[in-house]
């Protein structure tokens, strides 16, 4: 075979494969981005604290209660879900004739609360939490060993964002929420309840950082900083698929990690801006988004 | 913006009876309060200062001590901001520890600027002592050269001769990839290649498949705190060790050995300056410091604590808070805490006083939640660190 630029075809698979992992971060979180701010209209600045909460919440099941993964990775984002609506309730829904501005500095200035309130209790050396035995162990593909607990990670995803895209945009639920953002008034006249509607689309965005949460606990160290790390990087995939798009942000996040993983190659230095140059790109040449409807 | 947590006045009982004070002093200890080096410096280093305070019994003394803290955020500007408005507004006279190298740097000339004092606690890079030394910094616990002179000698000497380096993208990846090539090679091994990673990082896995596919023996890992913990983590998913390569984490803290559980960490090798289960002395410091932090005191906060104390021991003997009278002082006198025992400082401001090679235990011989490391070899401080002739400070070496 050949060799792209001195590197080994089999080290660019592996590298593909890495950064579709990685990518599955990106989907599934701006994916909970994309739906909130789809048919809520709110900026959630706290989703990477959300993220940070669905981690800590498996971590918390299993060390203070001795629930395993599979039911934390119901669970946590059920429980983190739950606290997302609550907040939706007593604040964000306050804001939504606003401009947006102020529902992005509410979850903002609420992301530096939980993440300072984790950071007093917990610091941030982080915890262990360990991969489930039945996820351990990898498999060799010949040109790099996966991890089976990689592999789960794309799997979930992939069915996840797709599960999500198929509610959204073709089931009647799907409909009456999307008919919901376009015109509530009318909506709320079909006999529609269109403000625990958006509540519960809050509390499932959020479930959905929750999640990607749970699956990252095992990977990555598990501390009340990895969710603002992480967070910037998945704006930045929005706005690159284009606001409130669904399938823009999970196209664009499998699509990004990919490209940041070859990056990691080529030229690992600039691993860490691939992603905002490509915005910059995007957003001069298709302010829109690339998914994005012409608004 | 940084936030002032802490302002503490030592001396709140004998102000009551309002003796006149022989010399105030004002230490600032800037360090990471809220990002990865929080809980290895962080408050704990700012309870450290405070113990040395209450220890020397400085108000018995007649020196009057007020303890400031701020959040550098790992950022150079915001250090060097913060310690200009130190020096410039506050009156501090001296800060402490500084973690991460490029902040440490910034600190470094700034203080020189103003003719201050930085005893430095937290950060690794050897050229706060080599070319970017001054007059006024000096270098408490450890850095990268005796590092190398640890992990990285003991790893090329048991059979590891060929390297790859994983290296944090910032001064102090640099300087301790560096430092440990020299120590590599000098040791008849081999270096096949490096790849920088932004700091701070998450997913390692693609910079590990790269050091895996470079067939070299020991990967060594140039980074720190959760960068470090996230590499080791990684490494053990993509089954990097049972395939054969061999890890070498050149910067450890116990707080990371605890965040990754001993049994991920078993049979690591690391190099210290200080264990909390050394000696009684050590014991000592440790039960009292973890009785309020909630965790034993990392080398780093161990080094706040005694730096704390030469100092004041020099201000005690210099008699006013002169800072060109106290750092000759300084150098003058043998260094002697119950942390890190007897040393000296070197005229260059390297601190010189023996280096651990430690070993994470198994989770078998492990007796308690923080009984993590044994120790495997004493390293000489003369060992360890750098010798002056080779360090290339200008001032130090003018004759």
């Amino acid at each position: 075979m050949f060799e792209l630029l001195g590197i080994p075809p089999q080290v660019l698979m592996g590298q593909l494969l890495i950064g579709l992992i990685n990518g599955s971060f990106y989907a599934v979180l701006s994916l909970g981005l994309a739906v909130i701010f789809g048919l809520l209209n709110i900026i959630n600045f706290a989703h990477g604290a959300q993220y940070m909460m669905g981690a800590f919440g498996a971590w918390m099941l299993l060390n203070y209660t001795g629930i395993g993964y599979w039911p934390a990775l119901i669970l946590s984002p059920i429980v983190v879900g739950a606290i997302g609506i609550a907040l939706e309730r007593t604040m964000i829904s306050r804001l939504y004739k606003l401009d947006h501005l102020y529902g992005l500095l509410l979850t903002f200035g609420l992301a530096l609360i939980i993440q300072g309130l984790f950071r007093n209790y917990y610091g941030v050396s982080g915890l262990p939490y360990a991969i489930p035995p039945a996820l351990q162990g990898g498999q060799n593909l010949g040109f790099m060993f996966l991890p089976n607990y990689r592999g789960w990670v794309i799997i979930a995803s992939v069915v996840v964002c797709f599960g999500t895209w198929f509610m959204i945009e073709k089931t009647r639920l799907g409909s009456y929420l999307r008919a919901a953002t376009e015109n509530p008034e009318l909506v709320g006249a079909f006999g529609i309840n269109v403000p625990r509607m958006i509540t519960l689309t809050y509390g499932f965005g959020v479930g959905l950082a929750a999640f990607a949460g749970v699956l990252a606990a095992p990977i990555y160290s598990v501390n009340p900083n990895m969710g603002a790390d992480l967070i910037i990087v998945v704006f930045a995939v929005v706005v690159i698929g284009g606001m409130g798009s669904i399938m823009g942000a999970i196209l664009t996040g499998f699509g990004l990690g990919i490209i940041e993983g070859l990056t990691r190659v080529f030229y690992p230095e600039g691993s860490a801006v691939v992603i905002f140059v490509i915005m910059a790109i995007v957003l001069m040449i298709k302010p829109e988004g690339l998914f994005g409807n012409n608004a | 913006m940084f936030k002032r947590i802490a302002l503490t006045t030592v001396a709140a009982t004998a102000l009551a009876t309002a003796p006149a004070w022989a010399t105030d002093v004002k230490l600032g200890v800037l360090n990471d309060q809220s990002g990865v080096y929080a809980d290895l410096s962080g408050q704990g280093s700012v309870l450290a200062a405070r113990m040395a305070v209450q220890d020397f019994d400085a108000a018995g003394k007649g020196i009057n001590v007020e303890i400031i803290s701020a959040d550098h955020q790992n950022k150079p500007d915001i250090a060097s901001n913060i310690a200009r408005q130190w020096y410039d507004r506050d009156g501090v006279d001296v800060i402490l520890d500084v973690p991460t190298s490029s902040t440490a740097l910034a600190v470094a000339d700034v203080t020189a600027e103003f003719g201050k004092i930085f005893i430095n606690s937290g950060a690794a890079t050897s050229d706060l002592t080599r070319a970017n030394c001054q007059p006024t910094t000096i270098h408490w616990t450890y850095d990268t050269a005796a590092l190398a002179n640890g992990t990285g000698k003991a790893v090329t000497e048991s059979g590891g001769d060929t390297w790859f380096f994983l290296t944090a993208d910032y001064a102090f990846g640099h300087a301790l990839e560096r430092d440990t090539t020299a120590v590599v090679e000098a040791n008849g091994g081999k270096v096949l290649g490096s790849v920088k990673h932004p700091f701070p990082g998450s997913d390692f896995s693609s910079f590990l498949l790269q050091a895996q596919g470079s067939g070299a023996k020991v990967i060594g890992l140039a980074n720190a705190g959760a960068d470090t913990v996230n590499s080791i983590k990684q490494a053990a998913e993509f089954g990097i060790v049972q395939a054969g390569q061999k890890l070498a984490g050149l910067l450890l803290f116990i707080n990371n050995v605890h965040s990754l559980g001993a049994e991920t960490a078993q049979g690591l090798q690391m190099t210290t300056a200080f264990y909390w289960d050394m000696n009684d002395g050590t014991r000592e410091f440790s039960k009292r410091f973890q009785a309020e932090a909630g965790a034993p005191p990392s080398m780093v906060q161990a080094g706040v604590y005694a730096g704390t104390l030469h100092y004041l021991k020099a201000v005690e003997a210099v008699g006013s808070n002169d800072p060109a009278a106290i750092v000759a002082k300084m150098k003058e006198m043998e260094t002697d805490d119950p942390l890190f025992g007897k040393g000296y400082i070197r005229k260059d401001g390297r601190v010189i006083h023996d280096m651990y090679l430690m070993e994470v235990k198994s989770p078998a011989e492990s007796t308690g939640e923080w009984d993590l490391l044994k120790q495997i070899a004493t390293i000489s401080g003369e060992d360890a660190f750098l010798p002056m002739e080779d360090g290339g400070c200008a001032f130090a070496l003018a004759k």
